[in-house]
Protein backbone atom coordinates (compact mmCIF):
# COMPACT_ATOMS: atom_id res chain seq x y z
CA UNK A 1 0.00 0.00 0.00
CA UNK A 2 2.67 2.53 0.79
CA UNK A 3 4.28 1.35 -2.26
CA UNK A 4 1.05 3.00 -4.02
CA UNK A 5 1.13 5.80 -2.07
CA UNK A 6 4.49 6.62 -3.24
CA UNK A 7 3.60 5.63 -7.34
CA UNK A 8 0.61 8.05 -6.63
CA UNK A 9 2.86 11.06 -5.69
CA UNK A 10 5.27 10.10 -8.90
CA UNK A 11 2.45 10.27 -11.09
CA UNK A 12 1.17 13.48 -9.61
CA UNK A 13 4.18 15.08 -9.88
CA UNK A 14 5.12 16.53 -13.01
CA UNK A 15 1.59 17.91 -13.47
CA UNK A 16 1.74 19.44 -9.86
CA UNK A 17 5.34 20.61 -11.05
CA UNK A 18 3.88 22.13 -14.29
CA UNK A 19 0.92 23.75 -12.86
CA UNK A 20 2.54 25.33 -9.78
CA UNK A 21 5.47 26.82 -12.24
CA UNK A 22 2.75 28.53 -14.85
CA UNK A 23 0.27 29.17 -12.60
CA UNK A 24 1.56 29.40 -8.56
CA UNK A 25 4.52 30.76 -9.18
CA UNK A 26 3.92 33.65 -11.84
CA UNK A 27 0.60 34.73 -9.91
CA UNK A 28 2.92 34.78 -6.55
CA UNK A 29 5.32 37.04 -8.75
CA UNK A 30 2.62 39.53 -10.00
CA UNK A 31 1.25 40.11 -6.65
CA UNK A 32 5.34 40.54 -5.60
CA UNK A 33 5.47 43.14 -8.28
CA UNK A 34 2.51 44.85 -7.61
CA UNK A 35 4.49 46.23 -4.33
CA UNK A 36 7.74 47.05 -6.36
CA UNK A 37 8.27 50.17 -8.76
CA UNK A 38 9.53 47.34 -10.93
CA UNK A 39 8.72 48.76 -15.53
CA UNK A 40 9.26 47.00 -18.49
CA UNK A 41 12.48 47.80 -19.78
CA UNK A 42 14.10 46.89 -16.11
CA UNK A 43 12.01 44.67 -14.28
CA UNK A 44 14.92 43.55 -11.83
CA UNK A 45 15.99 47.03 -11.10
CA UNK A 46 12.62 47.41 -8.57
CA UNK A 47 12.68 48.66 -5.24
CA UNK A 48 10.34 47.83 -2.51
CA UNK A 49 7.66 50.73 -2.51
CA UNK A 50 5.11 48.56 0.08
CA UNK A 51 1.34 49.66 -1.01
CA UNK A 52 2.18 53.06 -3.27
CA UNK A 53 0.69 51.11 -6.20
CA UNK A 54 -2.63 50.76 -4.40
CA UNK A 55 -2.72 54.24 -2.41
CA UNK A 56 -0.31 56.68 -1.42
CA UNK A 57 -0.22 59.97 -0.06
CA UNK A 58 2.30 62.19 -1.15
CA UNK A 59 3.23 65.42 0.71
CA UNK A 60 4.44 68.31 -1.61
CA UNK A 61 7.03 70.72 0.37
CA UNK A 62 4.43 73.36 -1.33
CA UNK A 63 2.50 71.99 1.43
CA UNK A 64 -0.30 70.40 -1.03
CA UNK A 65 -1.02 66.78 -0.28
CA UNK A 66 -1.65 64.42 -3.60
CA UNK A 67 -3.47 61.31 -3.31
CA UNK A 68 -2.22 58.83 -5.99
CA UNK A 69 -2.40 55.33 -6.71
CA UNK A 70 -4.94 52.56 -7.96
CA UNK A 71 -7.74 53.04 -5.38
CA UNK A 72 -7.91 56.17 -6.22
CA UNK A 73 -7.71 55.90 -10.32
CA UNK A 74 -11.32 56.57 -11.31
CA UNK A 75 -10.24 55.07 -14.85
CA UNK A 76 -9.64 51.68 -12.52
CA UNK A 77 -13.18 52.24 -11.40
CA UNK A 78 -14.39 52.74 -14.46
CA UNK A 79 -12.73 49.66 -15.62
CA UNK A 80 -14.37 47.80 -12.28
CA UNK A 81 -17.61 49.87 -13.22
CA UNK A 82 -17.69 48.19 -16.99
CA UNK A 83 -16.56 44.56 -16.36
CA UNK A 84 -19.19 44.18 -13.95
CA UNK A 85 -22.02 46.09 -15.80
CA UNK A 86 -20.91 43.70 -18.97
CA UNK A 87 -20.88 40.28 -16.33
CA UNK A 88 -24.27 40.73 -14.70
CA UNK A 89 -25.75 41.91 -18.64
CA UNK A 90 -24.49 39.25 -20.48
CA UNK A 91 -25.20 36.04 -18.28
CA UNK A 92 -28.09 37.45 -17.40
CA UNK A 93 -29.05 37.58 -21.54
CA UNK A 94 -27.36 34.58 -22.05
CA UNK A 95 -29.37 32.38 -18.91
CA UNK A 96 -32.70 33.21 -20.33
CA UNK A 97 -31.89 33.02 -23.91
CA UNK A 98 -30.03 29.49 -23.27
CA UNK A 99 -33.07 27.91 -21.51
CA UNK A 100 -35.03 28.94 -24.16
CA UNK A 101 -32.88 27.57 -27.03
CA UNK A 102 -32.50 24.82 -24.82
CA UNK A 103 -36.27 23.93 -24.00
CA UNK A 104 -36.30 24.50 -27.72
CA UNK A 105 -34.03 21.64 -28.14
CA UNK A 106 -35.58 19.48 -25.52
CA UNK A 107 -38.67 19.29 -27.85
CA UNK A 108 -38.58 16.14 -30.49
CA UNK A 109 -39.32 17.65 -33.43
CA UNK A 110 -38.20 17.02 -37.34
CA UNK A 111 -34.46 18.90 -37.86
CA UNK A 112 -33.39 18.42 -34.11
CA UNK A 113 -30.10 17.43 -34.78
CA UNK A 114 -29.22 20.43 -37.39
CA UNK A 115 -30.80 22.82 -34.95
CA UNK A 116 -28.16 21.49 -32.42
CA UNK A 117 -25.31 21.55 -34.85
CA UNK A 118 -26.31 25.23 -36.02
CA UNK A 119 -25.71 26.68 -32.59
CA UNK A 120 -22.55 24.85 -31.93
CA UNK A 121 -21.21 26.85 -34.51
CA UNK A 122 -21.09 30.87 -32.60
CA UNK A 123 -19.70 28.60 -29.81
CA UNK A 124 -16.76 26.80 -32.05
CA UNK A 125 -15.60 30.40 -33.96
CA UNK A 126 -12.41 31.60 -31.81
CA UNK A 127 -13.41 35.18 -30.08
CA UNK A 128 -11.21 36.79 -32.48
CA UNK A 129 -12.67 35.50 -35.18
CA UNK A 130 -16.33 36.35 -34.32
CA UNK A 131 -14.90 39.56 -32.76
CA UNK A 132 -13.94 40.58 -35.93
CA UNK A 133 -17.01 39.47 -38.41
CA UNK A 134 -18.94 41.63 -36.17
CA UNK A 135 -16.85 44.34 -36.11
CA UNK A 136 -17.18 44.06 -39.51
CA UNK A 137 -21.58 43.41 -39.95
CA UNK A 138 -21.04 46.38 -37.18
CA UNK A 139 -18.88 48.62 -39.30
CA UNK A 140 -20.44 52.08 -39.88
CA UNK A 141 -20.04 52.69 -43.30
CA UNK A 142 -20.13 49.00 -44.90
CA UNK A 143 -21.96 47.25 -42.56
CA UNK A 144 -24.97 44.94 -43.23
CA UNK A 145 -26.52 45.42 -39.74
CA UNK A 146 -26.56 49.48 -40.24
CA UNK A 147 -27.94 48.67 -44.30
CA UNK A 148 -30.77 46.91 -43.16
CA UNK A 149 -31.71 48.48 -40.20
CA UNK A 150 -31.92 51.92 -42.38
CA UNK A 151 -33.42 50.04 -45.37
CA UNK A 152 -36.31 48.70 -42.12
CA UNK A 153 -36.75 52.48 -41.26
CA UNK A 154 -35.74 51.68 -37.71
CA UNK A 155 -32.48 54.38 -38.06
CA UNK A 156 -32.02 57.49 -39.87
CA UNK A 157 -28.86 57.61 -40.11
CA UNK A 158 -25.38 55.22 -39.91
CA UNK A 159 -24.61 54.38 -36.35
CA UNK A 160 -20.71 53.29 -35.33
CA UNK A 161 -21.29 51.01 -33.12
CA UNK A 162 -18.23 49.75 -32.07
CA UNK A 163 -16.83 53.50 -31.60
CA UNK A 164 -19.23 55.70 -30.26
CA UNK A 165 -19.82 55.79 -26.38
CA UNK A 166 -23.66 54.98 -26.39
CA UNK A 167 -23.30 51.96 -28.64
CA UNK A 168 -19.98 50.36 -27.86
CA UNK A 169 -20.69 48.43 -24.31
CA UNK A 170 -24.20 46.83 -26.52
CA UNK A 171 -21.95 45.61 -29.87
CA UNK A 172 -19.51 44.26 -26.88
CA UNK A 173 -22.47 42.44 -25.04
CA UNK A 174 -24.14 41.34 -28.67
CA UNK A 175 -21.20 39.41 -30.11
CA UNK A 176 -20.65 37.72 -25.97
CA UNK A 177 -24.18 36.57 -26.04
CA UNK A 178 -24.17 35.60 -29.68
CA UNK A 179 -21.20 33.53 -28.94
CA UNK A 180 -22.16 32.34 -25.56
CA UNK A 181 -25.63 31.59 -25.60
CA UNK A 182 -24.74 28.04 -27.18
CA UNK A 183 -22.46 27.08 -24.21
CA UNK A 184 -25.62 27.69 -21.61
CA UNK A 185 -28.42 26.22 -23.91
CA UNK A 186 -25.88 22.80 -23.96
CA UNK A 187 -25.56 22.97 -20.17
CA UNK A 188 -29.06 23.21 -19.79
CA UNK A 189 -30.34 21.04 -21.97
CA UNK A 190 -28.15 18.37 -20.54
CA UNK A 191 -30.06 19.22 -17.38
CA UNK A 192 -33.15 18.84 -18.90
CA UNK A 193 -32.46 15.54 -20.22
CA UNK A 194 -31.62 14.24 -17.35
CA UNK A 195 -34.94 14.93 -15.53
CA UNK A 196 -37.29 12.01 -15.24
CA UNK A 197 -40.20 12.08 -17.46
CA UNK A 198 -42.51 10.32 -15.27
CA UNK A 199 -42.70 14.15 -13.65
CA UNK A 200 -43.82 15.80 -16.03
CA UNK A 201 -46.39 13.28 -16.99
CA UNK A 202 -47.70 13.61 -13.48
CA UNK A 203 -47.90 17.09 -13.86
CA UNK A 204 -49.44 16.66 -16.63
CA UNK A 205 -51.77 14.34 -15.47
CA UNK A 206 -52.92 16.81 -12.39
CA UNK A 207 -53.92 19.36 -14.90
CA UNK A 208 -50.87 22.00 -14.96
CA UNK A 209 -50.59 23.99 -18.13
CA UNK A 210 -46.77 23.98 -19.84
CA UNK A 211 -46.49 27.49 -18.12
CA UNK A 212 -47.32 26.05 -14.44
CA UNK A 213 -44.87 22.96 -15.61
CA UNK A 214 -42.05 24.95 -16.65
CA UNK A 215 -42.05 27.26 -13.33
CA UNK A 216 -43.64 24.50 -10.81
CA UNK A 217 -41.81 21.21 -11.63
CA UNK A 218 -38.74 22.09 -14.29
CA UNK A 219 -37.45 25.14 -13.24
CA UNK A 220 -36.80 23.84 -9.58
CA UNK A 221 -35.19 21.03 -10.41
CA UNK A 222 -32.96 22.28 -12.93
CA UNK A 223 -32.11 24.90 -10.85
CA UNK A 224 -28.54 23.65 -8.79
CA UNK A 225 -27.38 22.86 -13.04
CA UNK A 226 -28.30 26.34 -14.21
CA UNK A 227 -26.61 28.12 -11.04
CA UNK A 228 -23.14 26.07 -11.45
CA UNK A 229 -23.18 27.17 -15.45
CA UNK A 230 -24.03 31.10 -14.26
CA UNK A 231 -21.38 31.25 -12.22
CA UNK A 232 -18.76 29.29 -13.82
CA UNK A 233 -19.89 32.18 -17.10
CA UNK A 234 -20.14 35.25 -14.89
CA UNK A 235 -16.17 34.11 -13.44
CA UNK A 236 -15.40 33.99 -17.51
CA UNK A 237 -17.38 37.29 -18.12
CA UNK A 238 -15.81 39.27 -15.15
CA UNK A 239 -12.16 38.09 -16.54
CA UNK A 240 -13.29 39.23 -20.11
CA UNK A 241 -9.94 40.44 -22.26
CA UNK A 242 -9.82 39.51 -26.01
CA UNK A 243 -13.37 40.66 -27.29
CA UNK A 244 -13.27 44.02 -25.88
CA UNK A 245 -9.80 44.37 -27.46
CA UNK A 246 -10.14 43.37 -30.74
CA UNK A 247 -13.55 44.82 -31.18
CA UNK A 248 -13.66 48.08 -29.32
CA UNK A 249 -9.87 49.09 -28.98
CA UNK A 250 -9.01 51.95 -26.92
CA UNK A 251 -12.44 52.88 -25.74
CA UNK A 252 -13.13 54.19 -22.40
CA UNK A 253 -16.69 52.88 -22.45
CA UNK A 254 -15.76 49.40 -22.68
CA UNK A 255 -12.67 49.00 -20.75
CA UNK A 256 -12.58 46.10 -18.68
CA UNK A 257 -10.06 45.25 -15.49
CA UNK A 258 -8.38 42.61 -17.66
CA UNK A 259 -7.71 45.28 -20.79
CA UNK A 260 -6.59 48.21 -17.96
CA UNK A 261 -4.07 45.60 -16.69
CA UNK A 262 -2.55 44.52 -19.88
CA UNK A 263 -2.92 48.02 -21.04
CA UNK A 264 -0.26 49.09 -17.39
CA UNK A 265 1.72 46.30 -18.26
CA UNK A 266 2.88 46.20 -21.88
CA UNK A 267 1.92 49.80 -23.06
CA UNK A 268 2.19 52.21 -20.78
CA UNK A 269 5.37 51.36 -19.20
CA UNK A 270 3.80 50.55 -15.64
CA UNK A 271 4.26 46.86 -14.69
CA UNK A 272 3.88 47.21 -11.22
CA UNK A 273 0.79 49.79 -11.27
CA UNK A 274 -0.42 46.84 -14.01
CA UNK A 275 0.29 44.01 -11.50
CA UNK A 276 -1.78 45.58 -8.85
CA UNK A 277 -4.47 45.65 -11.10
CA UNK A 278 -3.94 42.27 -11.66
CA UNK A 279 -3.62 41.55 -7.95
CA UNK A 280 -6.80 43.57 -7.22
CA UNK A 281 -8.47 41.51 -9.99
CA UNK A 282 -7.53 38.40 -8.78
CA UNK A 283 -8.82 38.99 -5.33
CA UNK A 284 -11.80 39.96 -6.46
CA UNK A 285 -12.73 36.85 -8.18
CA UNK A 286 -11.24 34.33 -5.38
CA UNK A 287 -13.45 36.26 -3.27
CA UNK A 288 -16.43 35.76 -5.46
CA UNK A 289 -15.88 31.98 -5.91
CA UNK A 290 -15.33 31.87 -2.23
CA UNK A 291 -18.56 33.88 -1.66
CA UNK A 292 -20.32 31.89 -4.65
CA UNK A 293 -19.62 28.48 -2.76
CA UNK A 294 -20.47 29.45 1.11
CA UNK A 295 -23.87 30.83 -0.15
CA UNK A 296 -24.23 27.47 -2.70
CA UNK A 297 -23.21 24.92 0.32
CA UNK A 298 -25.84 27.15 2.95
CA UNK A 299 -28.20 27.06 0.45
CA UNK A 300 -28.15 23.44 0.10
CA UNK A 301 -28.19 22.59 3.25
CA UNK A 302 -31.39 24.67 4.21
CA UNK A 303 -33.03 23.01 1.23
CA UNK A 304 -32.42 19.46 2.89
CA UNK B 1 -54.80 27.14 -32.85
CA UNK B 2 -52.23 24.02 -32.85
CA UNK B 3 -51.54 25.09 -35.89
CA UNK B 4 -50.60 28.63 -34.86
CA UNK B 5 -48.59 27.14 -32.00
CA UNK B 6 -46.47 25.13 -34.42
CA UNK B 7 -45.89 28.03 -37.18
CA UNK B 8 -44.74 29.92 -33.49
CA UNK B 9 -42.59 27.17 -32.50
CA UNK B 10 -40.98 26.76 -35.93
CA UNK B 11 -40.68 30.36 -36.57
CA UNK B 12 -38.45 30.28 -33.09
CA UNK B 13 -36.81 27.40 -33.91
CA UNK B 14 -36.21 29.65 -37.66
CA UNK B 15 -34.77 32.46 -35.68
CA UNK B 16 -32.42 30.63 -33.74
CA UNK B 17 -31.05 28.71 -36.97
CA UNK B 18 -30.33 31.93 -38.75
CA UNK B 19 -29.33 34.41 -35.73
CA UNK B 20 -26.50 30.88 -35.54
CA UNK B 21 -25.55 30.80 -38.56
CA UNK B 22 -25.69 34.12 -40.49
CA UNK B 23 -22.55 36.04 -39.33
CA UNK B 24 -20.43 32.91 -40.34
CA UNK B 25 -22.36 33.13 -43.47
CA UNK B 26 -22.03 36.27 -43.91
CA UNK B 27 -17.96 35.92 -43.27
CA UNK B 28 -17.91 33.42 -46.38
CA UNK B 29 -20.02 35.58 -48.69
CA UNK B 30 -17.13 38.59 -47.77
CA UNK B 31 -14.17 36.70 -48.14
CA UNK B 32 -15.63 35.75 -51.69
CA UNK B 33 -16.03 39.10 -52.61
CA UNK B 34 -13.75 41.69 -54.46
CA UNK B 35 -13.13 44.97 -55.56
CA UNK B 36 -15.90 47.19 -54.60
CA UNK B 37 -18.49 44.52 -54.56
CA UNK B 38 -16.84 44.42 -50.58
CA UNK B 39 -18.56 47.16 -49.55
CA UNK B 40 -22.33 46.65 -50.86
CA UNK B 41 -24.06 44.31 -48.40
CA UNK B 42 -25.27 42.01 -50.85
CA UNK B 43 -26.33 38.47 -49.77
CA UNK B 44 -24.67 36.70 -52.36
CA UNK B 45 -21.23 37.46 -54.21
CA UNK B 46 -21.97 38.52 -57.80
CA UNK B 47 -18.39 37.62 -58.84
CA UNK B 48 -17.39 35.02 -56.69
CA UNK B 49 -13.64 34.71 -56.46
CA UNK B 50 -10.76 33.33 -54.31
CA UNK B 51 -8.65 36.44 -54.83
CA UNK B 52 -9.11 36.81 -51.08
CA UNK B 53 -7.78 33.68 -50.05
CA UNK B 54 -5.01 33.93 -52.48
CA UNK B 55 -3.94 37.39 -50.98
CA UNK B 56 -3.94 35.97 -47.31
CA UNK B 57 -1.95 33.06 -47.94
CA UNK B 58 0.93 34.19 -49.99
CA UNK B 59 1.46 37.89 -48.45
CA UNK B 60 3.09 38.35 -45.11
CA UNK B 61 3.35 35.11 -42.70
CA UNK B 62 -0.44 34.27 -42.77
CA UNK B 63 0.89 30.48 -43.89
CA UNK B 64 3.31 30.54 -40.92
CA UNK B 65 0.96 31.73 -38.36
CA UNK B 66 -1.68 28.88 -39.40
CA UNK B 67 1.59 25.96 -39.09
CA UNK B 68 2.67 27.61 -35.51
CA UNK B 69 -0.90 27.36 -34.37
CA UNK B 70 -0.73 23.85 -35.40
CA UNK B 71 2.39 22.97 -33.50
CA UNK B 72 1.09 24.67 -30.94
CA UNK B 73 -2.17 23.74 -30.37
CA UNK B 74 -0.98 19.73 -31.13
CA UNK B 75 1.89 20.00 -28.20
CA UNK B 76 -0.26 21.00 -25.99
CA UNK B 77 -2.65 18.45 -26.38
CA UNK B 78 -0.07 15.93 -26.38
CA UNK B 79 1.18 16.87 -23.16
CA UNK B 80 -1.69 17.79 -21.17
CA UNK B 81 -2.96 14.74 -22.30
CA UNK B 82 0.11 12.72 -21.07
CA UNK B 83 0.83 14.92 -17.90
CA UNK B 84 -3.81 14.43 -17.57
CA UNK B 85 -3.96 10.56 -17.59
CA UNK B 86 -1.29 10.13 -14.85
CA UNK B 87 -2.12 12.15 -12.51
CA UNK B 88 -6.27 11.19 -13.15
CA UNK B 89 -5.09 7.43 -12.55
CA UNK B 90 -3.27 8.63 -9.56
CA UNK B 91 -6.13 10.46 -7.99
CA UNK B 92 -8.98 8.29 -9.07
CA UNK B 93 -7.69 5.27 -7.93
CA UNK B 94 -5.09 5.83 -4.89
CA UNK B 95 -6.07 6.63 -1.74
CA UNK B 96 -3.58 9.44 0.00
CA UNK B 97 -4.06 12.07 2.70
CA UNK B 98 -5.17 14.94 0.96
CA UNK B 99 -6.36 13.85 -1.88
CA UNK B 100 -9.92 15.60 -2.35
CA UNK B 101 -7.69 19.40 -1.39
CA UNK B 102 -5.54 18.53 -4.26
CA UNK B 103 -8.53 17.83 -6.65
CA UNK B 104 -10.05 21.00 -5.08
CA UNK B 105 -6.78 23.47 -5.65
CA UNK B 106 -6.79 22.01 -9.25
CA UNK B 107 -9.49 22.97 -9.66
CA UNK B 108 -9.29 26.54 -8.78
CA UNK B 109 -6.36 27.16 -10.95
CA UNK B 110 -9.09 27.20 -13.85
CA UNK B 111 -10.96 29.59 -11.78
CA UNK B 112 -7.68 32.06 -12.56
CA UNK B 113 -7.71 35.26 -14.87
CA UNK B 114 -5.00 34.56 -16.91
CA UNK B 115 -4.11 38.44 -16.79
CA UNK B 116 -3.02 37.75 -12.53
CA UNK B 117 -0.14 35.77 -14.00
CA UNK B 118 0.25 37.49 -16.48
CA UNK B 119 3.26 39.78 -15.08
CA UNK B 120 5.13 36.61 -13.66
CA UNK B 121 5.03 34.52 -16.61
CA UNK B 122 6.33 37.12 -18.63
CA UNK B 123 9.82 37.78 -15.87
CA UNK B 124 9.74 33.53 -16.00
CA UNK B 125 9.59 33.26 -19.77
CA UNK B 126 11.89 36.24 -20.43
CA UNK B 127 14.29 34.52 -17.65
CA UNK B 128 14.62 31.05 -19.25
CA UNK B 129 15.27 33.28 -22.84
CA UNK B 130 11.65 31.58 -23.95
CA UNK B 131 10.42 35.16 -25.07
CA UNK B 132 8.85 35.19 -28.56
CA UNK B 133 8.93 31.38 -29.63
CA UNK B 134 6.56 29.14 -29.55
CA UNK B 135 7.70 27.27 -25.97
CA UNK B 136 6.25 30.26 -24.03
CA UNK B 137 2.88 29.73 -25.22
CA UNK B 138 2.78 25.86 -24.96
CA UNK B 139 4.07 26.26 -21.30
CA UNK B 140 1.80 28.76 -20.43
CA UNK B 141 -1.46 26.93 -22.05
CA UNK B 142 -0.64 24.15 -19.63
CA UNK B 143 -2.48 27.01 -17.05
CA UNK B 144 -6.58 26.32 -18.76
CA UNK B 145 -5.85 23.08 -20.42
CA UNK B 146 -4.48 21.21 -17.03
CA UNK B 147 -6.88 21.54 -14.78
CA UNK B 148 -9.53 20.82 -16.65
CA UNK B 149 -8.13 17.57 -18.23
CA UNK B 150 -7.05 16.37 -14.93
CA UNK B 151 -10.57 17.33 -13.49
CA UNK B 152 -12.67 15.50 -16.43
CA UNK B 153 -10.15 12.21 -16.74
CA UNK B 154 -10.43 11.51 -13.24
CA UNK B 155 -14.15 11.78 -13.32
CA UNK B 156 -13.70 9.06 -16.05
CA UNK B 157 -11.15 6.42 -14.64
CA UNK B 158 -13.19 6.53 -11.17
CA UNK B 159 -16.16 5.09 -12.96
CA UNK B 160 -13.92 2.68 -14.65
CA UNK B 161 -14.44 -0.62 -12.79
CA UNK B 162 -12.27 -1.94 -10.42
CA UNK B 163 -12.00 -5.58 -11.42
CA UNK B 164 -9.45 -5.53 -14.30
CA UNK B 165 -6.88 -3.27 -12.51
CA UNK B 166 -7.58 -5.87 -9.45
CA UNK B 167 -6.93 -8.93 -11.65
CA UNK B 168 -4.00 -6.84 -12.99
CA UNK B 169 -2.35 -6.13 -9.69
CA UNK B 170 -2.76 -9.88 -8.39
CA UNK B 171 -0.83 -10.93 -11.40
CA UNK B 172 1.77 -8.65 -10.47
CA UNK B 173 1.55 -5.45 -12.41
CA UNK B 174 3.19 -1.99 -11.82
CA UNK B 175 0.97 1.37 -11.88
CA UNK B 176 2.91 2.32 -15.35
CA UNK B 177 1.66 -0.82 -17.07
CA UNK B 178 -1.68 -0.43 -15.08
CA UNK B 179 -2.07 2.88 -16.75
CA UNK B 180 -0.35 1.65 -20.26
CA UNK B 181 -2.24 -1.11 -20.96
CA UNK B 182 -5.29 -1.34 -19.18
CA UNK B 183 -6.53 2.09 -18.69
CA UNK B 184 -5.08 3.67 -21.63
CA UNK B 185 -7.32 1.44 -23.83
CA UNK B 186 -10.47 1.97 -21.95
CA UNK B 187 -10.16 5.72 -21.77
CA UNK B 188 -10.39 6.51 -25.37
CA UNK B 189 -13.46 8.01 -25.19
CA UNK B 190 -12.33 10.57 -22.51
CA UNK B 191 -8.98 11.48 -24.36
CA UNK B 192 -10.84 12.07 -27.52
CA UNK B 193 -13.38 15.02 -25.72
CA UNK B 194 -10.91 16.85 -23.44
CA UNK B 195 -7.78 16.80 -26.05
CA UNK B 196 -10.62 18.14 -28.75
CA UNK B 197 -11.38 20.40 -25.93
CA UNK B 198 -7.87 21.40 -24.72
CA UNK B 199 -7.31 21.59 -28.78
CA UNK B 200 -10.02 24.41 -29.39
CA UNK B 201 -8.67 25.81 -26.29
CA UNK B 202 -5.37 26.32 -27.61
CA UNK B 203 -5.71 27.20 -31.08
CA UNK B 204 -8.09 30.20 -29.82
CA UNK B 205 -6.11 31.44 -27.32
CA UNK B 206 -4.94 35.24 -27.82
CA UNK B 207 -3.93 37.21 -24.34
CA UNK B 208 -0.69 34.97 -23.84
CA UNK B 209 -0.18 34.88 -27.69
CA UNK B 210 -0.15 38.07 -27.85
CA UNK B 211 2.19 39.36 -25.18
CA UNK B 212 4.40 36.58 -25.47
CA UNK B 213 5.47 37.19 -29.19
CA UNK B 214 6.31 39.76 -30.89
CA UNK B 215 6.90 38.97 -34.56
CA UNK B 216 4.61 37.64 -37.48
CA UNK B 217 7.28 35.23 -37.81
CA UNK B 218 6.35 33.34 -34.07
CA UNK B 219 2.52 34.48 -33.80
CA UNK B 220 -0.43 32.32 -33.94
CA UNK B 221 -3.64 32.88 -36.24
CA UNK B 222 -5.56 34.41 -33.90
CA UNK B 223 -3.09 37.46 -33.37
CA UNK B 224 -2.52 37.54 -36.94
CA UNK B 225 -5.91 38.38 -37.60
CA UNK B 226 -6.65 40.52 -34.95
CA UNK B 227 -3.31 42.46 -35.92
CA UNK B 228 -4.21 42.22 -40.12
CA UNK B 229 -4.04 45.68 -41.63
CA UNK B 230 -3.83 47.54 -44.48
CA UNK B 231 -1.36 49.94 -46.11
CA UNK B 232 -3.00 52.51 -43.97
CA UNK B 233 -4.76 53.18 -40.61
CA UNK B 234 -8.20 53.56 -42.88
CA UNK B 235 -7.76 51.18 -45.20
CA UNK B 236 -8.82 47.88 -43.46
CA UNK B 237 -8.73 45.01 -45.39
CA UNK B 238 -11.82 43.12 -45.06
CA UNK B 239 -12.05 40.75 -47.62
CA UNK B 240 -7.92 39.28 -46.78
CA UNK B 241 -9.55 39.31 -42.79
CA UNK B 242 -12.64 37.00 -43.87
CA UNK B 243 -10.90 34.73 -45.57
CA UNK B 244 -8.65 34.38 -43.05
CA UNK B 245 -11.41 34.39 -40.32
CA UNK B 246 -12.73 31.32 -42.62
CA UNK B 247 -9.35 29.57 -43.30
CA UNK B 248 -8.88 29.54 -39.39
CA UNK B 249 -12.80 28.51 -38.58
CA UNK B 250 -13.37 26.01 -40.69
CA UNK B 251 -11.77 23.30 -39.52
CA UNK B 252 -12.83 24.00 -36.33
CA UNK B 253 -16.57 23.92 -37.00
CA UNK B 254 -15.94 20.46 -39.25
CA UNK B 255 -14.47 19.19 -35.87
CA UNK B 256 -16.95 20.36 -33.81
CA UNK B 257 -19.94 19.35 -35.87
CA UNK B 258 -18.21 15.96 -36.30
CA UNK B 259 -17.53 15.25 -32.96
CA UNK B 260 -20.46 16.91 -31.68
CA UNK B 261 -21.42 14.32 -28.83
CA UNK B 262 -18.15 14.15 -27.62
CA UNK B 263 -17.92 17.72 -27.14
CA UNK B 264 -21.27 18.11 -25.40
CA UNK B 265 -20.66 15.23 -22.96
CA UNK B 266 -17.40 17.14 -22.15
CA UNK B 267 -18.37 20.56 -21.56
CA UNK B 268 -21.27 19.13 -19.23
CA UNK B 269 -18.58 17.00 -17.61
CA UNK B 270 -16.40 19.97 -16.94
CA UNK B 271 -19.24 22.93 -16.58
CA UNK B 272 -21.95 20.61 -14.98
CA UNK B 273 -20.33 18.39 -12.40
CA UNK B 274 -17.34 20.63 -11.61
Amino acid sequence: MRQRVRSAWLFLAPMLLVLAAAAGWPLSRTVYFSFTDASLSDLDARQWVGFANYVSVLRMPSGRVIHDGLLLDPVWWSAVWNTVRFAVVSVTCETILGMVVALVLNAEFPGRGIVRAAILIPWAIPTIVSAKMWQWMLNDQFGIINVVLINLGLIDHKIAWTASADTAMAAVLIVDIWKTTPFMALLILAALQMLPREIIEVAKLDGANPWQIFWRVTLPLIRPAVMVAVIFRALDALRIFDLIYVLTPNNAHTKSMSVFARENLFEFDKFAYGSAASTLLFLILALLTILTIRIGRISLEGGR
Amino acid sequence: MWLLKRAAFYLLVGAIVLIAVFPFYYAIVTSLKSGTELFQADLWPKAPGLGNYRNVLAEGAFARNLLNSLVVSGAVVALSLFLGVTAAYALARIRFRGRSALLFAILSVSMFPPVAVLAGLFELVRMFGLYNSLFALIFSYMIFTLPFTVWVLTAFVRDLPVEVEEAAILDGATPWIIITRIFLPLMWPALATTGLLAFIGAWNEFLFALTFTSNDARRTVPVAIALLSGNSQFEIPWGNIMAASVIVTVPLVMLVLIFQRKIVSGLTAGGVKG
